[in-house]
Formats: structure tokens, C-alpha cells, sequence
């Protein structure tokens, strides 16, 4: 039997697959649900310090290769998410808190309200590409990048997890910035800046007209950030963007992470992609020769 | 994935001052009770249930808010975006149905009481609305068995709220299976009343959706989603159900009174 727990900076799950942020995870019952299916955790919605509608629709176009969306942080604010917390973490489910902000302090006081209610960590979502003066901007600066993660640092007593966007010239440099901030880990990647546009109406089909696009078509820009990340920094990477399979799970795993989240899968498969995807990776482990997928991270450095 | 589709719209028809039937072409199928995603462009998407199955649907619009209000000046020839079929189906279970309809949950219901008569089954149909001008499909409704009819004001046949008149069939007649679409405090008394008699009760909820394909949690209900889950949940279901009559979610997450 291959050893499939895995643990980073100091969270220890059942398995390595984390539902990523973004999908079925506004209410403390999809948390739980998602938990139950066989997610080693589950990232919350970002939330933010007040109530957010998020934009208007379409805020998804369906593609071939993946999902473009521009939600726009719908969230219902830190205070009323509590009750959702409080639901989900009544249910046993590991959770990790995402949270965003306008500015260094709201991060920081989200993030200390998620630490209040008791999750595992705190993931920062400085990136999402769709969301004006909400992470945009952010991201594009290896200083705020940095500023930010030490704010939340100094707010709460977990490990935090910046995650980074793909938007970049050379994300590992930004992994570095948050490294130098105090991150306790690196998520990678959000969502790849793009559009869809109807040649019928000939306009953009977002309502936001740019979106994030995820999926398949993203995984090999992510399993390379992984890989370009997990060169430059000392802390564990976790892995995100186009997982949909043990196979798609170990190319990260093999690429510098020690746990891979899923999302858009859940479109495809439902909420039993994450036991089969364990299940896969576990398969594949033991046919090449793993007795633990700890034993994998980062191999395919050679 | 279902990729989205613009399409043509064909007919337009009114249905009552407010209410309009759009017909379009589109190569995907649909079942009862299930619903598509409709891109009014400039405006909006939201969740529609199919008014009309086969090759050339239909969606049936309330104009309450700002996009569907929009929606009424398209015209034949314009194009709008759909994407689905989504969710799951009205199922038949049993020989004698009975349909509880109030408002424009009629455009839901009204393709599971043409589907279920095909089916072989007989169905009656309550049909309510606030006044005679407003009732939906009643003709259609009367092509596949017998209709009853309920308006608020009295303008039209029985004189009060449609889950009153659907609880006098009840009492008259057994039936195998009862259906319904509406308002949801309407859909509470209707399924309070059947599970009373032990009889099995589907309806079919709305809530405000973003994605359709279950994966942003907007129209969370209990632990479920209506998008993916529903929209049509069994009276066993709402039994156990906290949200059910009582809840729904605000655009962004929160708990709200209905």
C-alpha cells in the first residue's frame, strides 16, 4: 500500500488532493459535502472583509479545453461567513481559509477572523487576473507580494499560503518575494487571464469581457510554474490547475508539490474525482515504485 | 462541456402582459423540469426552465427584473445565447398524476404534464395565477387532461390560492404523484399537503445561479445545489430540508429570508 498522507508546513492531511478555491465553497454544507467525497481539505471562497455580489452575468463560458470565469469574489464577508465556518468545521472537514483584500490590513483581518474560527492555514488569493483593485495589482508587484504575506503573518499563528498568479514574466521570483515575506507555502497557479468572445454577437461573452481560465488547457503552464518554483524556494508548493486525474495530480507532485488542488474537474466528474484521483496516483505510485507520494515531490529534478 | 450556443430566436409570443414564450433552435435535448442558461446579451444569463422540449424549444419570461424586462424588446431574427440542458428531470412514478402550478412556474411544469400524458398517465392539472389574464398554458394543459383553474382575485375559476384547490383534488381523488412549480411558500403547502396523505411529491425550486454547472455554490439549498442536484427535489428531500419554504441566498452567499 503506497503511503498517501501528505504534509505541508506542518498541516497534515489524509491524501493530497485539496478542493481548490472558487468552487463549492460559499456555504458551510458544500464545504462539508466536498470534505465527505474524500478532499484531504478544502479551500474556502476568497472572502473579504464586507459582502460582495461578485459581477454580473455570464460570469462562466463552458470551453472545450477548460472554464473561463469571471465571478468577481462574490462572498458573503468575513462576519456572516462565520456561521458557514462554524457549519463545516462542525462537520470535521480540514479547511483552509482564503481570503482577500484591498489592502495589506483587510487581508490581515480577515485572515485573523479565519484563524478565530478555526481553520488549518490561510491561503491568500493575491491573484485573482478579473477582480479590479482585488489582487490585480498585487500580483503584479514581487514588493506587495511580499508586504502582504508578512502582514497576514503577523496577524495569525498559521501557516499561510500565498497563492500566485500565472500573469507574470517569471513567477518563481514572486514565490521568492513571499518566501522573503514569511510564506509557510506557495500555491500555484490561479487562473491564466483570457476571453471568449461570440463571433455571433460579436462581443465578449463575460459580462467582465476577461475572465480566468482553468482547466486542462492550463495544467502544463502550471505544472511548470510548479517546477520553476520549486527551484527557487526552500518552502512546499502546492499545486493547482488542471488536475483531473492520478496521472495530471503526479505531474505536479513530481514538479515540486507536496499537494495538488481540484476544481474544475468537478464539472466533468462531480465530487468523486477526488477519491479517484487518489486512487490513481496511488496505483501509478506503487506500478513506478513509491512507497509514499512524499517520496515523489519534486523527482522529476533529477 | 456544453459549449454555449447563440441562436435564432424564431416565434415570439405574448402570453400575458408580463409573460412571454421566446422559441428558439437549438441541437441539444431536454428533458422535464430540466432548465437552460439564457444569455440575454448586454444583460444578463440566468436560469430558465425549458417552456417547450423537442427541436424547437421554448422558454416562457416573467419580465420582473431589468434583463427579463429587456428581454421583451427582442424580436424574431435577434439572437440570444443558451447553454444546457442543466439539472435533473420531473419523473413519473405512478398512473395518475397531479400537476400544482402557480404563476410562471406553469413554463416548468406544463412539459412534464405533456411528457406524462404521452407517457400514458392521466394527469390533472390546478393551475393558479393571480388573475385570469396571467394563467399560463391552460389550453396546453387541457390537450393532455383535465385542468382546474385557481385565480387570487376570482376572476377565474376557483377563487383563492392554487395549493387550496390542488388540497380539494386531493381530497376527492387519490392520486399516485403530484408535481408542482411556483412561488416556493405555495410549493411548501403543496408538498405539506401531499406527504399529510402519504402521497410522493417532486418540485422544482429556483434559486439565482452564476454558473449552472454546479461548481460556484450561488444556488446552494441545504447541502445540495438546485443547479445540479434539482432543480427538481422530492418530497423526502424537502421534508428534511432547513432552506426549503424559508431561505434562499443573496448574490453574494449570504442566508436570506424567501
Amino acid at each position: 500500500m503506497v503511503d498517501l498522507r501528505t504534509e505541508i508546513a506542518g498541516v497534515r492531511l489524509r491524501n493530497p488532493t485539496m478542493l481548490a478555491s472558487g468552487f463549492l465553497d460559499e456555504t458551510g454544507g458544500s464545504l462539508v459535502r466536498v470534505f465527505r467525497a474524500g478532499a484531504g481539505a478544502v479551500v474556502t471562497k476568497s472572502i473579504g472583509p464586507e459582502p460582495r455580489e461578485g459581477y454580473a452575468n455570464p460570469t462562466v463560458v463552458e470551453l472545450d479545453a477548460g472554464l473561463l470565469n469571471a465571478v468577481g469574489l462574490p462572498n458573503p464577508g468575513i462576519e456572516e461567513f462565520q456561521q458557514e465556518l462554524k457549519e463545516a468545521l462542525a462537520g470535521k472537514a480540514v479547511i483552509i481559509g482564503s481570503v482577500y483584500g484591498k489592502d495589506a490590513a483587510e487581508y490581515a483581518k480577515v485572515a485573523s477572523r479565519m484563524a478565530d474560527a478555526g481553520v488549518v492555514a490561510i491561503e491568500m488569493n493575491l491573484s485573482c487576473p478579473h477582480a479590479k483593485g482585488l489582487g490585480t495589482e498585487i500580483a503584479q508587484s514581487e514588493e506587495a507580494v511580499k508586504e502582504f504575506t508578512r502582514a497576514v503573518k503577523d496577524a495569525v499563528d498559521l501557516p499561510v499560503f500565498p497563492k500566485l498568479s500565472p500573469n507574470v514574466a517569471d513567477i518563481a521570483s514572486f514565490a521568492l518575494a513571499a518566501e522573503r515575506g514569511g510564506a509557510d507555502g506557495i500555491v500555484a497557479i490561479n487562473t491564466v487571464k483570457a476571453m471568449a468572445i461570440s463571433p455571433e454577437l460579436r462581443m465578449p461573452i463575460l459580462a467582465n469581457r476577461y475572465g480566468g481560465l482553468s482547466g486542462p488547457a492550463i495544467r502544463p503552464i502550471g505544472v511548470r510554474a510548479v517546477y520553476d518554483i520549486y527551484e527557487k524556494v526552500d518552502i512546499p508548493v502546492i499545486g493547482v490547475g488542471g488536475v483531473d486525474s492520478g496521472i495530471a495530480a503526479l505531474e505536479y507532485i513530481m514538479a515540486g508539490a507536496s499537494a495538488v488542488q481540484i476544481g474544475t474537474a468537478l464539472v466533468g466528474q462531480g465530487l468523486g474525482v477526488f477519491e479517484r484521483v487518489t486512487k490513481e496516483m496511488g496505483s501509478v505510485l506503487e506500478d513506478v515504485g513509491f512507497k509514499g507520494v512524499l517520496e515523489a515531490v519534486g523527482v522529476a529534478h533529477g | 462541456m456544453a459549449r454555449m450556443q447563440v441562436v435564432l430566436l424564431l416565434e415570439i409570443a405574448k402570453e400575458s402582459h408580463h409573460t412571454t414564450t421566446f422559441r428558439f433552435r437549438a441541437d441539444f435535448g431536454g428533458s422535464a423540469g430540466q432548465f437552460v442558461m439564457v444569455w440575454i446579451p448586454h444583460h444578463d444569463e440566468l436560469p430558465m426552465a425549458l417552456s417547450y422540449l423537442g427541436p424547437v424549444k421554448g422558454i416562457t419570461v416573467h419580465a420582473y427584473g431589468d434583463a427579463t424586462k429587456a428581454f421583451l424588446d427582442f424580436r424574431p431574427g435577434d439572437r440570444i445565447g443558451v447553454r444546457g440542458p442543466y439539472g435533473n428531470t420531473f419523473k413519473l412514478e405512478g398512473e395518475k398524476v397531479l400537476a400544482v402550478a402557480g404563476g410562471t412556474g406553469m413554463a416548468s411544469v406544463i412539459a412534464a404534464i405533456e411528457a406524462f400524458a404521452q407517457q400514458g398517465a392521466e394527469v390533472t392539472t390546478a393551475v393558479g395565477a393571480r388573475t385570469a389574464e396571467e394563467l399560463l398554458f391552460v389550453d396546453r394543459a387541457s390537450a393532455s387532461g383535465e385542468v382546474h383553474v385557481s385565480t387570487d382575485d376570482g376572476t377565474r375559476g376557483f377563487h383563492g390560492f392554487v395549493p387550496a384547490l390542488a388540497a380539494k383534488l386531493m381530497e376527492k381523488h387519490k392520486f399516485d404523484q403530484i408535481l408542482t412549480c411556483g412561488p416556493e411558500r405555495m410549493m411548501k403547502l403543496v408538498v405539506d399537503e401531499a406527504r399529510t396523505r402519504g402521497v410522493k411529491v417532486q418540485a422544482s425550486l429556483e434559486r439565482y445561479m452564476k454558473c449552472g454547472i454546479g461548481i460556484c455554490d450561488a444556488c446552494a439549498f441545504d447541502d445540495k445545489l438546485v443547479c445540479v442536484d434539482g432543480p427538481v427535489f422530492t418530497g423526502a428531500q424537502l421534508a428534511s430540508s432547513r432552506d426549503f419554504g424559508t431561505y434562499r441566498r443573496s448574490k453574494d452567499g449570504r442566508r436570506v429570508a424567501l
